[in-house]
């Protein structure tokens, strides 16, 4: 297989798991069900940019990949800070 | 090059759908928690939408303020209004019909906007070559006359012919005119909100 197309099928089976994880966000019982969910949500598309970028030709795509790595953590920290104090400051 | 093209167009088609999915389920969900989460993994979806159109710069600020800021403010005001949404079945007909009466006219107002991509349209017709001509031809032209360059000849366009890249070009010649409907937008927005939450507390009675 071509690494064109192993990336093919790293993106195809990226996004079957975004659809999983969109839909444990949707039905969620839990608060934390939801919180994870948006968590691996955030890693997932870390990943999918990756793809992206180096399946178009363009590994400098790879700065976005990073700065949603970080925003994903704040988002993370400040769900869980509300959750557990009830306020976020 | 034809089947890349494809691939993009598939994972275009299905991140849209998944962004169709987020979006109703914003409005249907009952907790406002959830909602907020839901909305969090929206901007995340519509980031790589962005960056799949090559946008790379609306990407970057759609996660850092859709799937960032924007959660933790809305996180912020769920602390202030707490999680679950108030039931609100009364109907305000007069707010639906105006909202409707918006729409319409918006979407009339879509009809005499050109097809995508035609070439005749006014801004392939007009501006564009304008541009083109002021940034490329311009390039040899672009050096100061004391070096041999007819610079000097362009005396209403000094930043003209500076720039090698088109895009660069007309972003910095023409910043201005960003800046000033920015300037509008962001003021527009403001008056808004303070006309809606900047009210006195006598004044907010009977509001929600």
């Amino acid at each position: 297989m071509s690494a064109h197309g192993a990336l093919l099928v790293a993106g195809g089976t990226v996004l079957l798991a975004i659809a999983l994880v969109l839909v444990r966000a949707l039905l969620g019982p839990t608060v934390y069900d939801r919180i994870l969910a948006v968590n691996a949500l955030g890693t997932k598309t870390v990943i999918l940019v990756a793809i992206l970028s180096f399946t178009s030709g363009r590994p400098e795509f790879l700065d976005v990949a990073l700065l949603y790595t970080l925003i994903n953590f704040v988002v993370t920290i400040a769900i869980l800070k509300y959750k557990e104090i009830g306020r976020l400051g | 090059m034809v089947k890349a093209v494809s691939e993009f167009l598939l994972l275009d088609v299905i991140l849209l759908f998944l962004l169709v999915v987020t979006s109703v389920s914003v409005f249907l969900l009952r907790n406002l928690f959830a909602a907020t989460m839901v909305l969090s993994l929206y901007s995340l979806l519509m980031s790589v939408v962005w960056l799949n159109l090559d946008a790379a710069d609306v990407a970057l600020t759609e996660a850092a303020v859709g799937a960032g800021i924007a959660t933790v403010l809305l996180i912020g005001a769920l602390v202030v209004v707490g999680a679950e949404e108030r039931r609100h079945p009364r109907l305000h007909r007069p707010a639906l019909v105006l909202v409707g009466l918006t729409t319409a006219a918006l979407v009339y107002g879509t009809f005499d906007m050109p097809r995508f991509g035609d070439p005749l349209a006014p801004a392939q017709t007009h501006v564009a070559p304008e541009y083109i001509s002021q940034t490329v031809e311009k390039l040899h032209a672009s050096e100061p006359a004391a070096r041999g360059g007819d610079y000097g000849q362009h005396g209403d366009d000094y930043f003209h012919g500076h720039v090698p890249n088109l895009v660069t070009s007309v972003i910095v010649n023409y910043r201005a005119y960003d800046t000033l409907f920015e300037v509008a937008v962001i003021f527009t927005a403001g008056v808004s909100l303070i006309l809606l939450v900047g009210r006195r507390k006598s004044e907010r009675r009977g509001a929600a």
